[in-house]
């Protein structure tokens, strides 16, 4: 899943060599794109989005990740000019963007719950926005045409909103939005209505889609999957605050927090003290794992503070036979529970501490050939660079 | 009642049969009712004449209509083409018996053409129509923005708000309106406050003239185009003038653009319950007008009590009826129209 997220990128940008290169965010001489500087909104008593910082670069698709009520819509509908900031400016290509009402700034939006004109066919809500800056007509119909073609709409140009399905809706939305070439695009949860199937399918076109308009995208999305395989990066949020930016991989493999490892996908969390440091490995004492981690590259203070060691299951190993070396990086419990889901089983495994951890095996061999069964005793090894240390 | 309460059903006992038991929480009732003679007795025409549940309960509001409505305009549509007598009813039997059983009917167009040669007639009607489409419009002018208000307004505000355009309702309309003589008239409330301000010299003259009337009409009909517009508007999904916004449309436009198309069928659903009244009115051009504002309304009732001849303004409420038969036509189809577009 985390390759998916670089490699759509890659893709996008072309030979393999760019898709090395293109990290914009790494980029010192890079100007960003858009700047939001110390930017807070309170409702009331009620901090909805509490002093953000953010650069977004030119043709980045980023996500705002979060729960509910993080703040990450908030911050969207500031972007669009709906909010004002409270305190903090966002500046769009430089430019400050405060006091500037979202009819003249250069950005558009795709709602949550599209927003079409019930009044207005297809080809009207697409033109809309054309009309409005007083766009020649032969002009407007011919971008018209344009996106209607891309969103592939073209036998419902003369629908109106009600006879359209959902996933019909959301092309119009998206169409409507793209049509004026915004400096950014912005959409608030986009794929939010649309069942699974369809969601994956329009994942995918949305990337092709960005590639194609070379439009920034920023996205807000609940759903992390979806995050992952269509950002360049992505910020998690939790209570108005970002945990983290960083590339789908880099959230992955090296999350900052425990609140972003368990939000991106599965992880079993061990809590420990650091014993020692080899190089730059630490090696941490898990009274719950019930034996010495060692993990992978770490340089932060640790001093005498308890740390928490993340392990993705499908970086855990399960076996019936105790590894040769079997002092650190080996926990030792009985299958208290298998989920098989085809090409996947997860073995929820009991500590002798009492801790559940989950392992995750790739089912290459047939199902009646699987060798572990439920309450037996097994080993679970990983290498050391599956160990994330977590401060907090 | 109390003799046929579950605890005491004397002999009889109440059962739900089978059909009965799928009928939903009133089948217990329908059930108990049943040991009442004249329910079961209704109960077992119904059954014979074949008319189903739903049947019966569309037919309410049609025999209603039918007693209440129909019935009374097919004896004013009687009284129309009658003569006026000096006897009691003022006017000559439509049906008379003759000899050998044989039945005379008397009815003449008199009434009808005599509308068209005095021009009282055609000049009231046309008035009514006049100052029914104008107050109409007043009322739209003013009530759109009450209803815009309250749909805008904070959600916990909004009951008390509808409340202050109910409100009104609960004091007689009569009084309503007499309470405006006392604000119009040449030293009533307005016109003092008016020289108390400075800003005239003179006290204006409102009260009997179409002014008060437009007034009048304005205030008393108000709520029949708050009411529709305001439960139009409440639907309306607030996103889409934020769409339209970010479409890069100033909010007045968007209010023109989007809004106000939106929310047409409720402006024609409040326009139609305040001109239809408004045509007929009487009682708000008999107080506030003056002796030269003609009303239907106000012909209908000279004709009616000053010079007794009830055919004559019988013929005059038929014609008023057709009049309005034709906006109500037409609302009616753009309903359809609205329906199957929808459909």
């Amino acid at each position: 899943m985390s390759e998916v997220g670089t490699a759509g990128n890659g893709a996008r940008s072309g030979s393999s060599a760019a898709r090395q290169l293109w990290a914009p965010w790494d980029d010192p001489n890079e100007k960003p794109h858009v700047q939001i500087v110390d930017v807070t909104k309170r409702f009331g008593n009620f901090v909805a989005v509490d002093n953000i910082s953010l650069d977004i670069f030119k043709r980045e698709f980023f996500s705002l990740l979060g729960p509910s009520g993080c703040g990450k819509t908030t911050l969207l509908r500031m972007l669009a000019g709906f909010e004002t900031p409270s305190a903090g400016k966002i500046l769009l290509e430089g430019e400050d963007m405060s006091g500037v009402p979202p009819y003249e700034r250069p950005v558009n939006m795709m709602f949550q719950s599209y927003a079409l004109f019930p009044h207005m066919n297809v080809e009207k809500n697409i033109a809309f926005g054309l009309k409005q800056d007083g766009v020649a007509k032969p002009e407007i119909s011919r971008r018209v045409a344009e996106v209607i073609d891309m969103v592939q709409l073209g036998p419902f140009a003369r629908r109106k909103p009600h006879q359209l399905s959902g996933g019909q809706r959301q092309r119009v939305a998206l169409a409507r939005s793209l049509v004026k070439k915004p400096k950014m695009l912005l959409l608030d949860e986009p794929l939010g209505a649309l069942d699974k199937n369809l969601r994956t399918q329009t994942q995918f076109e949305l990337m092709n889609i960005q590639e194609e308009t070379g439009i920034t995208f920023v996205i807000v999305t609940h759903d992390q999957e979806e995050a992952m395989t269509v950002s360049s990066r992505i910020a998690v949020m939790d209570h108005g605050k970002i945990v983290q930016v960083s590339t789908p991989a880099e959230l992955y493999e090296a999350p900052s927090s425990r609140y972003v490892a368990d939000f991106i996908g599965e992880v079993n969390i061990l809590e420990g003290r650091v014993d020692q440091r080899e190089g730059d490995h630490l090696i941490v004492q898990s009274p719950e794992a019930g034996c010495a981690i060692e993990t992978g590259p770490f340089n932060g203070e640790t001093a005498d503070r308890p740390v928490w060691v993340a392990l993705r299951p499908e970086k855990v190993r399960i076996s019936k036979n105790a590894p040769p070396k079997s002092g650190r990086n080996c926990m030792v419990g009985e299958v208290w529970d298998i989920g098989y889901i085809g090409n996947l089983s997860t073995f929820h495994v009991k500590l002798d501490s009492g801790k559940m951890v989950t392992a995750t095996q790739a089912n290459m061999a047939r199902l009646i050939e699987r060798p572990i069964t439920w309450e037996d005793r097994v080993y679970l090894t990983w290498a050391p660079d599956a160990a994330v240390v977590l401060l907090g | 009642m109390a003799g046929q309460s579950p605890q005491d059903p004397g002999d009889k006992v109440a059962y739900v049969d089978r059909t009965a038991a799928n009928a939903g929480p009133l089948a217990g009732l329908h059930a108990r009712l049943l040991l009442f003679a004249p329910y079961e007795m209704l109960c077992r025409l119904r059954l014979q004449l074949g008319i189903s549940g739903r049947g019966l309960v569309i037919a309410i509001p049609y025999l209603w209509l039918l007693a209440f409505f129909l019935a009374p305009f097919l004896i004013v549509l009687k009284i129309s083409f009658a003569e006026v007598q000096v006897a009691m009813p003022p006017y000559s039997p439509l049906f008379t018996f003759v000899e050998d059983g044989f039945i005379s009917i008397q009815a003449s167009w008199d009434n009808y053409l005599f509308l068209l040669e005095d021009s009282l007639y055609i000049n009231s009607y046309l008035s009514s129509l006049k100052i029914a489409l104008i107050s109409m419009l007043l009322t739209l002018l003013v009530g759109y923005p009450i209803a815009y208000g309250m749909m805008r307004a904070p959600r916990r505000w909004r009951f008390a708000l509808l409340m202050m355009v109910i409100l009104p309702f609960w004091t007689s309309f009569l009084i309503r309106v007499y309470a405006w003589i006392g604000i119009l008239k040449k030293e009533g409330l307005l016109n003092l406050a008016l020289t108390q301000l400075g800003l005239i010299n003179e006290p204006l003259t409102i009260l009997n003239t179409d002014i008060a009337v437009y007034i009048g009409i304005v205030y008393s009909y108000l709520p029949f185009m708050v009411l529709p517009l305001y439960a139009n508007l409440e639907k309306m999904d607030l996103s889409l003038l934020e769409a339209a916004a970010d479409l890069g449309c100033r909010p007045i436009k968007a209010f023109w653009v989007v809004t106000v198309p939106l929310s047409l069928s409720g402006i024609v659903a409040g326009c139609f319950l305040v001109f239809i009244p408004a045509v007929g009115e009487f009682v708000i051009p008999d107080l506030l007008g003056g002796s030269e504002t003609l009303m239907i309304g106000k012909t209908l009732w000279s004709e009616f009590f000053n010079n007794r001849d009830w055919p004559l303004s019988s013929a005059v409420a038929v014609i008023l009826l057709l009049v309005l038969v034709i906006p109500i036509v037409l609302f009616q189809r753009m309903q359809d129209r609205n329906a199957r577009a929808e459909a």
